[in-house]
């Protein structure tokens, strides 16, 4: 029985989990290019229009998986960084800081896509609305943790450094998921919940999740990546890093 | 499909502008940063390969001093 049982702590290692990411990447892509066109698909050529708000809607194939991720993105992060913070496992602190330019990224498309919904249906571009003013301080948020770690030099500090402020950061989540619950916003509500049937037809919901899932898989693809480089970057000097690069020529 | 004809699938009932400028934004961010990620990647691996060499010219020219001498 035991004999069955996977050790993942030892994926924990920089050095094992190095490889094995590298095997995992091109399986993320090929599912967000699966995902990302049947999500599209459905999005853009087959559901029907709105009926209030015509074609413009279709921003919601973009708009809410961005935003989802954005939120999303930031608790794997402060989770990674928490847990780097309580353990010292090197490898935790090198997820948090390779998955936050990504959540940045859309942070940022949530923002801009909003945006470019907002002017033909609110008629503006932006409003200091609660829904979207903490969703500006989540990208603040990002930018802070990446300007924080990238000005201290000592890598181990600024793991550190950055797990507090993205630990503290944490509290906004939950302000942007329930904003419009909470304060009479110009956003509109939830497009989905967890605690009723949701509103919309059944291809816009498929298409909005699918596109969802293409935008998660995507992340984690990205985030591999980057992890990646960062441990080469900081590992070095490390035995296993020269005899890669060795093998490499 | 719901679309009759191209010119009105872009065109997007007058939301052409807003529906595409999004799409647009979020296509190119989505290429252009695996493509950093890939670029960085290999300048890093070419950058340590060169230190590593660097570092064995100069070992073995350490131990090949006293011989000459």
């Amino acid at each position: 029985m035991s004999n069955r049982v996977i050790n993942w702590f030892k994926f924990a290692s920089p050095q094992a989990f190095y490889p094995l990411a590298g095997k995992m990447i091109p399986w993320f892509w090929a599912l967000a290019a699966v995902f990302g066109l049947a999500g599209l698909y459905l999005g853009f050529l087959v559901a029907p229009t709105d009926a209030q708000q015509g074609e413009g809607y279709r921003i919601i194939f973009l708009h809410v998986p961005a935003s989802w991720l954005s939120m999303f993105i930031y608790l794997v992060m402060a989770f990674w960084a928490g847990l780097g913070l309580a353990f010292n496992f090197r490898l935790s602190a090198m997820m948090a800081t390779a998955l936050a330019p990504t959540g940045a990224l859309f942070a940022f498309l949530s923002l801009w896509t909003g945006a470019l919904w907002g002017k033909p249906m609110w008629g503006t571009w932006w409003v200091w609305d609660a829904r979207l003013t903490s969703e500006l301080i989540l990208l603040f948020l990002y930018v802070g943790f990446i300007a924080l770690q990238s000005a201290i030099d000592d890598a181990r500090r600024a793991d550190r450094a950055g797990a507090i402020l993205a630990l503290v950061g944490v509290v906004n989540v939950p302000i942007i998921y329930f904003s419009v619950k909470w304060w009479n916003t110009l956003h509109q509500g939830s497009s989905v919940s967890l605690t009723k049937s949701p509103s919309m037809a059944t291809t816009m919901l498929w298409g909005m999740l699918l596109c969802a899932l293409a935008c998660w898989m995507y992340a984690i693809a990205v985030a591999l990546m980057r992890v990646r480089t960062i441990i080469l970057e900081r590992e070095r000097h490390t035995d296993w890093v020269r005899a890669e690069l060795i093998g490499k020529e | 499909m719901y679309w009759s004809s191209f010119s009105e699938f872009l065109a997007m009932g007058n939301h052409g502008v807003y529906v595409w400028g999004s799409v647009i934004v979020m296509a190119i961010a989505m290429i252009v940063e695996p493509l950093l990620l890939i670029r960085g990647q290999k300048s890093l691996v070419a950058r340590l390969k060169r230190q590593l060499r660097a570092e064995r010219q100069d070992n073995h020219a350490d131990r090949s001093t006293p011989l000459q001498g």
